[in-house]
């Protein structure tokens, strides 16, 4: 097998159980791949010593030992703590923070035999929708053409979507808040899944707004989604907000088609101002669908428009209280410079810590929750965030599955939105009413703009369908056949 | 006593002003565990041991609700006679301190595990006075930080951070500084007797802010200030009559009430401010998104309700039908377990108001000098039993017995050997003793003809000459009856 880095993960853990290849072999493909990336900064921290390490154990098991991802190797995003490493969710407030413990999702997929090769850059704490935040500079798309314009990879995760989309990972890990994960994967033309909330335990991962966080897996299609996040999802009597409710057989029915589906097209996603491209691709979609025997079904969600601006109340809410922690007393970043008492003290190390993105959002949390605005802001986003859940739930008693475009646009160049927060806000318009909702979601790449790069389709399913939100996407992807890749070159 | 009963006023030259209090009570949860982490929750002297990630929120850990430390709240709720709220929702308290490690303090504040329950204190031998409560919510301790370790640093212990506290909160139903003092003894009381709060003020398992202000009768109420960490009942007491008067006297000399946070000083037993109402926290409370409200159901509940034990307003009115106490040693007794299972045993086959009048006026008075609890005492039930029924076989005098039970409580030893070994029993044979008072009699012809002519006050020293000459042995009964019947010959 000459290019095994590109093949299916099934086809790669065929090929090791056959000893068509080794799993050291196999990781130091990817670590060679990996290094030729420099130039994008996907990377916040390598790990190879030690994934080799683990590559020669796997090398060494008898067969009925191999566990169900054995020496698979992974990318993870710098949210998650892993075990001894460094863990700073790009933030220099936890730079060279090392955790002594493991979060749940990375132990699962450890558990099941994957071998984390590196950590990957993102926004600084997850804020953010182009991966410019990071305490490690920009991470860059690797479809970008001309590194004098270098695309944005999309965020939060941006590390882990682009080292998919250059095939430096078997699969890798990031986290979806209102967006984190699909519009990075729209944007790098890679698959990228938000599952339920409440199916993946958050212990372990970095918060940035508890109520919507949820871990998710980058792929290349939409069948290693199926196998990432079947060893990712567990009930966890560490997160009190993990549901028990039993995962479904993912791969059961995945073949089956979308025969008889109700696809529901909501026309308050019909946003003006959208770019032609992306009403084509969202009609492209509708059309396979409907050839596909699906049902295409008109619906209304009322308070779309709402879903923005409660979003940008309610996590940074939540934000301004989850990063109230990191202050300097017990761990991570302490200012250098003097202080004369405990409040500059922390002014200074917050104030150094943080970056403008991250300040822009607690100073909005913090606001929003003030005595005399928490009635008018935070209490009132509540409610309609319950109308937005009340939305879909009508949505959802006619249809199996609601179709949309996942962002409002290709990847842009970096800096073009920095200086514009509400423009980049509007990144997530798309994403954001099924995160309030806590739905599972996903983007999977439909066609390339007109600037060459990728654009991704975006499906949502009902609470805890998990399997028939794969069904429909893996039907999409057989017909779109997307085989487009970033032009790395000799790579 | 059946005296009409009056709250205490602050009088002045023209007016006479009432005191509204409200109290505050922090109380530690007897649980393993902290409130919402696998931390040690027992009382330690070593810094920092034990803890859970948690405990020194470090990014990505979750807090867990501790089953116990929810049934507790809700034993504690049913003692209070109180609403059990089969939904309640935890809030983030935000705000920056280094003992705080998440930056926020969990707690409850709209909706509480418990609301709307009341304790009745008792205001005078005859009347009780109900004190509402408003709620009863869980929150998280916080740490400690320790100042006194070195010249220029401070140090953090998070042993007590995110242990469990319950708070419970009493409507401004006081009236005065002994009310406030009756209410957290009788609170504390209730506590232990459901054995969900040691109740030691001293190691801080149990504290108290008060609220305190004044008015004049019928007139509206006044600004009130809140006196925090009162670590004890005498304090709480002291504090609030020494803040009530000051508040007179800031409101007579023409000036106004700040609303304020106090601190009591034990030293100068005043009251300082602390922090005013514009420098106050802004706290934006909100639900912890990390935690989803804690639903409980009527099974639960029902289980709790089955494992209460006999409160001490029921034990107190058992113990005045069925042993015919007075209130005021029912009250006593009732106020705690230890004390009432030492009363049954003791009072069991004996006369119950003298097996009453011993504990409050004996044992107590031995136990508080040796700041020793009714359960450890040295004596036991039994072992006093015994010293009782020597008295009323009339082996031993009252005062013999006191001397002989201050003996075994330092020693430990039966009364039995404590007389054998001493010699102390009573002579209540007449022979032995009509040849003491004959004795007596010959060497006292001056005495013996003052009482022949009508001086029956030298009885008495007759009677003190022949305690002196058998040490105190002989019995006064019998003595009295002999020398009356000698002197008369």
């Amino acid at each position: 097998m000459t290019n095994i880095m590109n093949a299916d993960i099934k086809n790669i853990i065929k090929a090791i159980a056959n000893k068509e290849y080794s799993v050291e072999e196999l990781v130091n493909d990817f670590i060679k791949k990996i290094d030729k990336l420099d130039k994008f900064n996907l990377v916040s921290e390598k790990l190879y010593d030690e994934a080799i390490l683990q590559a020669k154990k796997a090398d060494a098991k008898k067969k009925e030992d191999r566990l169900p991802l054995e020496g698979i190797p992974i990318a993870v995003k710098d949210i998650f703590c892993t075990e001894g490493n460094k863990t700073s969710a790009s933030s220099n407030i936890l730079k060279n923070f090392k955790a002594p413990y493991e979060s749940t999702v990375t132990q699962s997929l450890k558990n099941a035999g994957a071998i984390i090769i590196c950590k990957t850059n993102m926004d600084e704490f997850a804020m953010g929708s182009a991966s410019d935040t990071c305490n490690l500079g920009n991470v860059i798309n690797p479809w970008t053409k001309d590194f004098s314009k270098p695309l944005t990879p999309g965020g939060s995760s941006g590390g882990s979507a682009g080292i998919m989309a250059a095939s430096g990972a078997c699969f890798s890990l990031g986290t979806d808040t209102g967006g984190s994960i699909r519009q990075p994967a729209s944007f790098c033309g890679v698959v990228g899944i938000k599952p339920t909330y409440g199916r993946c335990s958050r212990f372990g991962i970095i918060a940035f707004a508890s109520s919507l966080d949820q871990a998710g897996p980058f792929t290349k299609n939409v069948e290693d989604g199926a196998l990432a996040l079947t060893h990712m999802v567990s009930y966890d009597k560490k997160d009190s907000t993990t549901s028990m409710e039993k995962m479904p057989d993912l791969f059961k029915n995945l073949k089956n088609g979308v025969r008889g589906l109700k696809i529901g097209i909501p026309k308050q996603y019909d946003i003006e101002g959208i770019p032609s491209e992306i009403k084509d691709l969202w009609n492209k979609g509708k059309k396979i669908l409907e050839k596909l025997g699906a049902e295409i079904i008109d619906i209304s969600l009322p308070h779309t428009k709402y879903a923005l601006p409660t979003y940008y109340i309610i996590a940074p809410a939540e934000a301004s209280a989850n990063l109230a922690r990191y202050d300097g007393v017990k761990y991570g970043y302490r200012s250098k410079n003097k202080f004369e008492d405990l409040n500059e003290m922390y002014c200074k190390t917050r104030g150094e810590g943080f970056g403008k993105e991250v300040k822009r959002r607690l100073l909005i949390g913090t606001y929003v929750l003030s005595s005399g605005y928490y009635d008018a802001y935070y209490l009132h986003a509540q409610k309609v965030r319950r109308r937005i859940i009340e939305d879909f739930d009508n949505a959802f008693n006619k249809i199996d599955l609601i179709l949309t475009p996942t962002a409002p646009s290709d990847a842009f160049m970096i800096g073009e939105k920095t200086e514009d927060p509400i423009s980049m806000y509007l990144n997530d318009i798309f994403t954001v009413p099924s995160s309030l909702a806590g739905l599972p979601a996903l983007s999977l790449p439909g066609a390339m703009s007109d600037n060459g790069r990728p654009l991704g389709l975006q499906l949502i399913g009902n609470t805890f369908c998990e399997d028939l939100l794969l069904r429909g996407a893996y039907a999409i992807e057989q017909e779109i056949c997307f085989k487009n890749e970033p032009p790395l070159g000799n790579l | 006593m059946m005296s009409e009963y009056n709250a205490k006023k602050i009088k002045s030259a023209n007016d006479e002003w009432e005191i509204i209090i409200g109290l505050e009570v922090h109380a530690q949860i007897i649980t393993n565990l902290k409130l919402f982490s696998n931390g040690a929750a027992e009382f330690r002297k070593e810094a920092n041991h034990k803890l859970d990630l948690l405990d020194i929120g470090l990014p990505g850990t979750l807090p867990v609700i501790n089953r116990m430390a929810v049934d507790q709240a809700i034993k504690t709720g049913l003692a209070l006679n109180a609403t059990i709220n089969k939904r309640s929702i935890f809030d983030r308290k935000n705000y920056f301190y280094p003992d705080l490690p998440l930056g926020y303090q969990i707690s409850q504040f709209k909706d509480p595990i418990v609301s709307e329950g009341f304790i009745n204190i008792d205001i005078s031998d005859s009347k009780t006075k109900t004190i509402k409560i408003e709620r009863l919510h869980l929150e998280q301790d916080a740490g400690k930080s320790l100042h006194d370790q070195s010249p220029d640093k401070t140090f953090i212990d998070y042993n007590r951070a995110g242990v469990a506290l319950m708070e419970i909160v009493s409507y401004p139903d006081l009236s005065d500084w002994e009310e406030a003092g009756n209410y957290l003894t009788k609170l504390r009381s209730i506590l232990r007797f459901v054995n969900t709060c040691d109740g030691n003020m001293e190691e801080g398992s149990l504290r108290c802010d008060a609220n305190v202000s004044v008015r004049k009768p019928n007139e509206p109420l006044g600004t009130r200030c809140e006196i925090k960490n009162l670590n004890s009942i005498k304090n709480l007491m002291k504090a609030i009559e020494y803040e009530a008067t000051r508040q007179v006297t800031v409101l007579e000399g023409g000036n106004k009430i700040i609303q304020e946070t106090r601190l009591f000083d034990t030293n100068s037993g005043k009251t300082k401010t602390m922090r005013s109402k514009e420098e106050a926290h802004d706290y934006r409370y909100f639900p912890d998104p990390d935690l989803l409200p804690l639903e409980l159901t009527d099974k639960r509940i029902e289980d709790i309700s089955k494992t209460l034990p006999e409160l001490p307003d029921d034990l107190k009115i058992r113990l005045l039908n069925q042993y015919g106490l007075s209130a005021y040693d029912a009250r006593v007794i009732s106020s705690d377990q230890g004390t009432t299972e030492y009363f049954e045993v003791l009072s069991n086959n004996r006369d119950a108001k003298q097996a009453a009048n011993w504990i409050i006026t004996n044992l107590f008075g031995k136990l508080n000098d040796s700041g020793k609890s009714i359960k450890d005492s040295p004596i036991d039930a039994k072992e006093l039993g015994k010293l009782l029924d020597l008295i009323n076989k009339q082996i031993i005098s009252n005062k013999i017995a006191k001397e002989v039970f201050e003996e075994m409580f330092t020693s430990g030893k039966s009364a039995a050997t404590i007389i054998e070994k001493k010699g102390l029993k009573q002579i209540s044979n007449t022979d032995e003793i009509e040849g003491i008072v004959d004795k007596i009699i010959s060497s006292n012809e001056k005495q013996k003809k003052q009482y022949q002519s009508g001086n029956t006050k030298v009885l008495g020293w007759f009677v003190g000459q022949v305690m002196k000459e058998t040490k105190g042995q002989a019995n006064p009964s019998v003595v009295n009856k002999v020398i009356i019947d000698k002197l008369k010959k």
